[in-house]
Formats: C-alpha cells, structure tokens, sequence
C-alpha cells in the first residue's frame, strides 16, 4: 500500500533526504512542502553565486517528486495527520518529516529593521544586498558566515568591516593564536576588523559600536548567528530543546511518533548542528527508518576547512582542547603566514583534534587520524612540510559524475573504508566514469591507509609483477597463469590486464585463441562501444597527415554505411553507428585502401599529434610532421598499461601541445627536446623535460626505452604522469634509468621495443584474413546479418544520431 | 515423460560455435535478445538487455567471478550480473531475466524463461 510522506523544507537536508529515499526505491509517495520560490540549492556554496550571479550553478541534482514551491506549511493537524499550507494547500501524510531549518538571528538593536540591513541566507538575500549596493558595508558578526559575507560585499566592490562581539575571529572553530593569524592575513587584504565589540544600533548611513566610535554604512548584513525555524513545532505541541531546536531521538523521532525532525531545525542529544554533514545523516538515518531500517545517527563530525578570502582555515575534532589532560602542540610561523595547532592525549599517542590556518594542506590527513595513534611524533606532524598530502583542496571534487568532495572520501576513509571498492559503495565516488579511481587511490595512501597492491581477488600481485612473472616463466595462457598463480576464474579488472601484458610480448593477435576471451568489449570487436550499443571505427592518421584520395575513401565508406563522421580531438576521423556486423565490411574497405586500425579501442598508443613544421611554417625548425609519422609507425599496437598519446611541434611555439602528451617533442635549432609525463583530461600535468638537444637516433632511442618502462612497471590504469608521480625518486629516478641506464636494463629495454616494431601487424587484416575471427562479427549468433533491432536513428545537422534507448530501467547512479 | 511441455525452446547454435569465457547474442522468436554464455561450469543464458544502459550488450561483456560466483560484466557501466540467475551483484535490487539452456545433440537450444 502507498503511503504518503511529507517532508516540509526543501533545503539541502530536505532535498538529500528526498532523493535518498527516492534512490532506494519503495513504496512512498512523497509531497514536498516549500517555502522558498525555487528547487533545491547548494546553500553551502551561497557565496559562489556573488561570481556570476548565475543561479542555475547552485542546482542540486532534481528529484521527480510531487513539490509545492514558494508555499509554506502554516498548520500541522496531529490527530487527522494533515498540513495546511498559507495558500491553502490540504495534504494527508502518514509520516511527517520537518526539514525547515533556521534562520539568522539579528540582534533588537535600536535600527535593526531598517531598510539597509539585510541578512545572508538565500538567492533571494544576496539579489536583494546586490540591488541595495552601497560604497561602505558592516557585516555584523566575525564567524564564517560573516566572513564569507565580507568577502561577497567586497566582490560586489562594497568595501566591509566585520565587527565581532568576541576577541577574535571565528571563535567557535579556531582558537586565540589561530584567530590572531586569520585577523592579521584579512587585514592585510583590506578588510577591517573590530573583535571585542559589539553594536550599539544601526543608522541608515552608520553603525555606532558599543565603545562609542562610528562605522559608515550603506548596507548592513548581519551574520551574528542562526536560529532553528522551530516555530511550527512549538505551534503544534511538539518537545523543543532548551535552546531551541525540535527534540528528536537517534533515530530523528520528535515527540510525535510519526513526526521526523532532520537538518538544522533539529535538536539531537542536545545540540543543533549548523552544518549540512551532519544534517545529510540525519536524512540518511529517517530515509532508512522510513525503508523498515534501524538506522541511529552516528554522532557528526563538525571539523571543517575552508577557504576564506583565500586564507586556509581548518579545525577538526577537539579544537580547544577540552578532553581532560589534552596538550597542545602549536606551530607559528607569522613569516609565511601558517599557524598549526594539534591537540593529543595526555601521553602524545592519540590525535585529538587540531587548528590549522594559513596552511591546511595537512588537514586531510591529520583529520583522519582524530582519535587514532599517531603516525610520527607529534612535533613532525606539523613542522613545515610535514604530513606529506596531495595539492588537492578540501572542497576540491575528486569524482565529477557523482559530486564527492576530497572532504567525503577523507571522511569515508575516516569511518574506515579501506580500499577503492568500498570507497565507491560509501560515497558513489568512482562508479561514473571511474576517471577519479587514481585519486581515490591516492587520497588512501595520504591518509596513512595501506594499499593492497593486489591486481583484484584472482591476484594477489600487482600488475608490474604480473609482467615480470608472465615474462620469466613464459606462461602464455590466462588459464595457466591464473591456475599457477592466481585463483579463481578472473574477472574484468585481470582478465584484460594479462590480455594486455600477453600482447606488449608479442604473443600474435588478440584474437587468438583463448585471448579473444579476455578482452574488454572494445578490444573484443577493435572498436569502441558506443551508448546505444553500437560501435566507432578509427582509422589510423599518422602524425594526422592524410591525402585526398584517403579522405576520399572515408568520406565514402561513411556515406554508404552511414556513419556520424567527427574530426576528433587527436587529429583523425571518427566514424560512428557501425553495428557488429558492419565492422568487416567497412574494414575490408577501408584496409583494401591502405588504412590501418587506430587503436582508439585499446590502451595502446594513440595519436601522434603533429604541427605543420618546417615543411610549411615560417617558424618551424625540424620536419615535425615527418618525425610524428615515424613515431607513430614506430609504436603502433603497443598495448600499453593506459592509452598512450604523444606529439611532435615544429618550434617552441608548441602548436601540437606536446607538452600535454605522455611523451611530446619540441624541435629545436640543435635537434630535438624530449617530454615525459604530461595529460590532458581528468587531472592536466605538463610534461617534464627529459633530454635535451638531441639528435633524432637518440630521441628515439630513449623514448623507447621510456615506453617499455612504463609498459612494464606501470600500474593498470596508470598514465604515464601519475607513474611518475608515483616512482619513487621521481623524475630523478626516471632520468637515471632511462639516460643513465643505472638499472642496466636499457639495452633489454630497447630489445623488447625492436621486436614490437618487427612483429607489428595490423589487426584489423588480421581479422579478415582469418574466417574464424570473422565469424564473432555478428550481432545474433542465430540470425547473422540481422542487426540489433533496438538500435534506430534520427538526422541530426544533416548527420545519422542515435535515437536515445530510453531511460535505462535503472536511472544511472 | 508425459509432463506437458509449456516451455518453447529456440535452437540458437552449434555448442562447438560457443567460445570458452565469452558470450554471443540470439534472437529468440518473440523477438527477445538473449546473450548466451559458455563458462567452466556449463551454459548460461541472460537477457541480452542491460538495464543500467538500456543496450542489448551484456553478451559482449566479460565473464569472471565475483567472490567464487560466476558473473558477467556490463561492458558499458560495469556492473557485474550473476550468470545463474541474472541478479545484478552491485545492486540488490536490480536483476535480468535468467532463462533456461540445454544442449540437445549439439546444439544449443534457450528456453523460454
Ligand atoms: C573520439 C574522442 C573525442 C572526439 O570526438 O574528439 C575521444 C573519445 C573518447 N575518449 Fe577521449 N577522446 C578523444 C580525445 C581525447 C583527448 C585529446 C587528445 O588525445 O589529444 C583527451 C585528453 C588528452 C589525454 O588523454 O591526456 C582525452 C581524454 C580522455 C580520457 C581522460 C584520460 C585521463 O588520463 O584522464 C578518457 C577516460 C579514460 O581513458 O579513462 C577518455 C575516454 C574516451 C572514450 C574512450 C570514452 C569511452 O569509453 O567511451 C571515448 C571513446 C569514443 C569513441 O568511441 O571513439 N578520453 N580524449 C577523441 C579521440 C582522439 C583520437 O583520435 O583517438
Ligand atoms: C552562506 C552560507 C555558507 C555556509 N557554508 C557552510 C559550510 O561551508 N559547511 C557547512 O557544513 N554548512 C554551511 N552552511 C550551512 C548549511 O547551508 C546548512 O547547514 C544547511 O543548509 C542546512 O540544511 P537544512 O535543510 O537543514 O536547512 P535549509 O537549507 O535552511 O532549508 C530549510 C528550508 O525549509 C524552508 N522552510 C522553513 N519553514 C518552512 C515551512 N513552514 N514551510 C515550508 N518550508 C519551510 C526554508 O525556506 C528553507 O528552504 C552555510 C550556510 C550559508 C548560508
Ligand atoms: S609549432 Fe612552430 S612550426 Fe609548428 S606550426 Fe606552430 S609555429 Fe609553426
Ligand atoms: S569522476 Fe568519478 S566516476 Fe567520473
């Protein structure tokens, strides 16, 4: 039977709340009951809106669920369990949830109420403070809020004061030597600050302070605290905290059994917490009541880290040192501007808690370690460059597709997730486009959790080692491998790296034999798998140079198989919509025209991208075409731990963005500078110089020694930059064994690089040339030469497109 | 066997024409598609439909276990669907249609579910 929830609010807590419940499915009708006049917004990213003014950049992913907006709930009938809404609005539920969160206090100073005071809570309040304008402002109230509102006044080009009733700045999250820091980096930025005053009242062109002096302003915004939005409760007989807040037990019960209260109207043992984490799990704990579960809240952690007026300001666990017999340790340096601050147990072996300003980088890590032994002493831990972190922020996204914050895996990681799978179960992070995994990788090993090196649960090996096994022992087969070395039957984390680790050896085609069956879906067709199951082609452009009569073939097959054609972004064609058993057909046309496969399915090299060169460019010092074509022929096929990308520009002025490729080259007027290491894509790095003014013989040969390197001792998955980045030694390291040769293996380096460029041979002829290989090319084994009938276009720009399969039965997650 | 037959049973293909470890699609009569999979411990047959990207693929996907259970992997979004009974292994509530195989002189025939 259906049941009807309302949830009145739909704040962020709100909103989380509805969405979880909506991801887990069930049999819940959810009204939602708004007094704001639009969906959902990111409130924590409030001051954000100041740069842009663009609203749409605060949306929260929306929930299809039945919503009232700009309609707020006025009664709540407990015994017919019914609301009422100020427009009238009846709705029954039999499960209420209270999500209406708080308001900000302004003080009853005599002119509080007049036309230049405002408040900082909504869209609505920051469109109002930006029409009022003004030449001077008083923000009143020096916590986080109120800085963050100096800051937006001052982004607005209104020049704030912040006056604050305590000694210091931020009183609640930093203490006294923290506070001293922050005041003087504000200051420095031309912000004025008055701590230990208060406000006697407001004029509408001043503030007189409680010692007499006078501030001019146009606009006053108050920040001076919030309040929870509890009225309704107290209305309608339900318990309130003492200091306000509605009382809910560990479960977010009110007094009222099928009453919830979550987010910051609620007041759980004992305190109101003003910060949406903990917020967010008091949602999560109603969601799963709601589902049958017995979920408690856990207890909230309210370390927080931001950014203020660029000044790094962090505090985590217990700040203030209150546990009994807590030491300090602080570490002050008002030269560079960083004050660190850790509290431990009475015999320096637990983490307690901490303040950092100026310099958070070590926040990520320290956090985690609250209430845990220490890794070092605690005097390391925050001498400069102690705690060894990623450059990341906080607040940086680590997964796109799914919003997680470097705050949540810390904090995922900090309740114990311990690897990458479980990181994706708790957060979401890494089940999108999985291009985040590294950094999840990464951000574990930061926080002093130990990395499995383990390829999956068949080997206990990483793959590095796999490699250097399958080499020695000459096993050529997964059964073998797994048997001898593994266990189980393999899965699709190893079955494509030994397929990949088999092919750099030259073990023949990669659809022979029992390899065929170890390929992901790509390499299994030597295509890439579109969305609605069809497949692209790539021909191979080298160095992206192509004649007409080439072109002319593409254009050609394109029309008559009707594919979508795209000039991709590494300088070739891209031919889109082939079904399975096109893919022959349009190959055997496309090898008999000279074309080879690109390689755009593989981890394998790519592209080499080339500039136009001394051939044609007044600028250009070396062929740089000719070189791109002789590399890219060189390295062809290599299958590769990533995909591997490389670019060759004719002079510095670096048009074939060589330096964003795993190895470019730049020519110059004595030969050629070699780079290593650069991206493009989830995470950009430059490529680091690794030679210098070199002739070509010598370029190439250490660019082969540098791609058998990597193709033996990288991770799976690991693109060159991040390899290095993790190597220790680093570049150094790097230099020495690839210039150096101080490992002594260049020369077998260079051997294995010599067999690749003897055995190379195209795969797609190879394909065609062997009917058996042939033979898998069919979209139904029953019925070849039927395509999947659940694939259909549309004409788009004159182009064949997917029709859209619909919403997946699973909304994408 | 006097039992009445309910079951409509296709005849897909040759078993020799099922490559170890891998799957192939079929098109049964009413038009299904099912991905028919050749493992270490015998035939298995899902719905080729997968419900995380609405595309007939999952017998493109590659097969392994999870934990000593046998499944196939989505090629597009990567979830894992046990082969014995089409339950989708990183969501609970998720599951595709498993239908029923046999080898009947050599040839492969799916039944319907
Ligand atoms: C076709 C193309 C887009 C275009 O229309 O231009 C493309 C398309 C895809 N890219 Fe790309 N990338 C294309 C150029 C690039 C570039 C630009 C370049 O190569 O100069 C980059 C940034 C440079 C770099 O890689 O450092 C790029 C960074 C990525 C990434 C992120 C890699 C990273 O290290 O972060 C991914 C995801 C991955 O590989 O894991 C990706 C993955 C993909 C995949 C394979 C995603 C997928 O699994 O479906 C797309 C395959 C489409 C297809 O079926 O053909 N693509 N992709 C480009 C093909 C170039 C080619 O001729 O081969
Ligand atoms: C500028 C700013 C920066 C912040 N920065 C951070 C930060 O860095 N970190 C952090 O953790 N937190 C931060 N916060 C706090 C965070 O935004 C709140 O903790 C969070 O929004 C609380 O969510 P909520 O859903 O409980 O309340 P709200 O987001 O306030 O939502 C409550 C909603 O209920 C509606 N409502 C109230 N009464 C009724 C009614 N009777 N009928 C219908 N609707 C009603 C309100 O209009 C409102 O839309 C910040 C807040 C602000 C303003
Ligand atoms: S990199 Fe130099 S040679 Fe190449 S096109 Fe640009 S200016 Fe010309
Ligand atoms: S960025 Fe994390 S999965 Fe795409």
């Amino acid at each position: 039977m259906t049941r009807t929830l309302v949830v009145i609010g739909n704040g962020m807590v709100g909103h989380h709340l509805v969405r979880t419940l909506t991801e887990r499915g069930g049999d819940w009708r959810i009204v939602v009951l708004a007094e704001e006049p639009r969906p959902a917004y990111d409130r924590v990213a409030l001051s954000s809106y100041v740069d842009g003014w663009d609203a749409s950049k605060l949306s929260l992913a929306p929930v299809d669920v039945e919503t009232r907006l700009g309609d707020k709930v006025v009664e709540i009938d407990r015994e017919a369990r019914k609301v009422v809404t100020e427009q009238g609005f009846v709705t029954d539920y039999d499960a209420l949830v209270l999500a209406t969160g708080s308001y900000p206090f302004v003080p009853p100073v005599p002119g509080h109420d007049l036309p230049n005071c405002y408040v900082y809570r909504t869209i609505e309040d920051l469109d109002a403070i930006r029409a009022h304008g003004g030449v001077n402002g008083v923000v009143i109230g020096g916590g986080l809020l109120g800085l963050e509102a100096a800051n937006a006044l001052r982004l607005m080009g209104v020049r704030p004061q912040v006056v604050e009733l305590a000694p210091r700045l931020m009183p609640l999250q930093i203490d006294e030597g923290g506070g001293a820091l922050l005041r003087r980096e504000v200051l420095r930025l031309g912000l004025d600050v008055h701590c230990g005053v208060s406000v006697a009242s407001v004029g509408e062109d001043r503030v007189v302070l409680s010692d007499g002096s006078e501030l001019p302003a146009d606009i006053v915004v108050f920040s001076a605290g919030v309040r929870p939005r509890d009225d309704l409760a107290r209305r309608f007989g339900l318990e309130v905290g003492e200091r306000g807040g509605i009382v809910v037990d560990a479960a977010c019960r009110t007094s009222d059994e099928s009453i919830y209260a979550i987010g910051e109207c609620a007041c759980i043992d004992g305190r109101v917490y003003g910060l949406v984490a903990p917020g967010y799990a008091m949602a999560d704990v109603v969601a799963d009541q709601l589902s049958g579960g017995a979920k408690v809240f856990p207890g909230a952690d309210t370390s927080t880290k931001l950014k203020l007026l660029g000044v790094d300001v962090a505090s985590f666990g217990d700040a203030h040192a209150v546990s009994p017999g807590a030491l300090e340790v602080v570490h002050n340096d008002p030269v560079s501007g960083s004050y660190k601050k850790i509290v431990v147990s009475d015999d320096a072996g637990t983490l307690l808690g901490g303040v950092l300003v100026g310099d958070a980088s070590s926040y990520a890590t320290l956090r985690a370690y609250v209430g845990r032994p220490l890794p070092a002493d605690p005097g390391s831990l925050i001498a400069p460059a102690g705690v060894a972190n990623t450059a990341l922020p906080d607040d940086a996204q680590v997964c796109s597709c799914h919003a997680v914050t470097k705050a949540d895996i810390v904090a995922a990681i900090g309740t114990g997730c311990a690897d990458v799978p479980s990181l994706k179960v708790c957060t979401k992070a890494g089940t999108g486009c999985g291009s985040c995994v590294p950094t999840l990788k990464q951000l574990l090993t930061s926080c002093g959790v130990e990395q499995s090196k383990a390829l999956c649960e068949h080997f206990p090996q990483s793959r590095a080692e796999l490699f250097e096994i399958i080499h020695a022992t000459g096993i050529r087969t997964f059964s073998q491998l797994v048997a001898e070395h593994g266990s189980g039957s393999g899965c699709d984390l190893c079955k494509p790296v030994v397929a990949s680790i088999l092919a750099s050896l030259n073990s023949g085609h990669v659809l022979e034999g029992e390899q065929a069956a170890l390929q992901d879906t790509n390499d299994h067709f030597l295509a890439n798998l579109q969305r609605n199951g069809t497949y692209s082609v790539v021909p191979r452009i080298p160095g992206g140079e192509i004649t007409p009569q080439k072109l002319m073939v593409i254009a050609e097959v394109a029309q008559d198989f009707g594919l979508y054609t795209k000039i991709t972004g590494g300088q070739r064609i891209d031919l889109f919509g082939a079904t399975v058993d096109q893919l022959p057909l349009i190959w055997r046309r496309l090898v008999d025209a000279g074309f080879e496969s690109g390689h755009a399915y593989g981890k394998a090299l790519r592209t080499v991208k080339s500039c136009v060169g001394s051939t044609w460019c007044r600028y250009g010092v070396q062929d740089s075409v000719g070189l791109a074509i002789e590399l890219e022929l060189r390295y062809r096929g290599l299958r590769s731990p990533h995909k591997l990308k490389a670019g060759v520009s004719g002079c510095a002025r670096e048009c074939a963005e060589a330096r964003s490729k795993d190895f470019g080259v730049i020519a110059t007027e004595q030969g050629w500078n070699l780079y290593v290491g650069g991206n493009g894509g989830f995470t950009p790095r430059h490529a680091d110089l690794l030679v210098s003014d070199v002739d070509t013989e010598t370029l190439i040969r250490t660019i082969d020694r540098f791609v058998m390197f990597y193709v033996r001792t990288a991770d799976r998955l690991q693109r060159t930059s991040a390899w290095i980045e993790a190597m220790e030694g680093g570049l150094d390291h790097l230099r020495d064994v690839i210039v150096e040769d101080s490992l002594g293996i260049a020369a077998e380096l260079e051997k294995a690089m010599a067999a690749h460029v003897r055995d190379y041979a195209d795969e797609w002829r190879g394909v065609l040339e062997d009917p058996v290989k042939l033979a898998r090319f069919s979209s139904f084994v029953n019925a070849p030469g039927v395509p999947d009938p659940s694939i259909s276009f549309r004409e788009e720009r004159g182009q064949r497109v997917p029709v859209q399969l619909g919403i997946p039965e699973v909304m994408a997650r | 066997m006097t039992a009445v037959q309910e079951r409509t049973w296709t005849t897909v293909c040759r078993f020799e024409q099922l490559l170890p470890g891998r799957g192939v699609a079929a098109l049964l009569p009413d038009g299904e598609q099912v991905a028919v999979f050749r493992t270490e411990d015998g035939l298995h047959v899902l719905s080729n439909h997968d419900p995380f990207s609405s595309a007939a693929v999952l017998s493109r996907g590659i097969v392994g276990d999870r934990g000593g259970v046998p499944v196939v992997v989505s090629p597009v979004y990567k979830q894992a669907f046990e082969l014995a009974t089409g339950r989708c292994v990183d969501d609970a509530s998720v599951a595709v249609t498993s239908y029923p195989v046999e080898v009947w002189d050599g040839y492969v025939r799916v039944g319907s579910p």
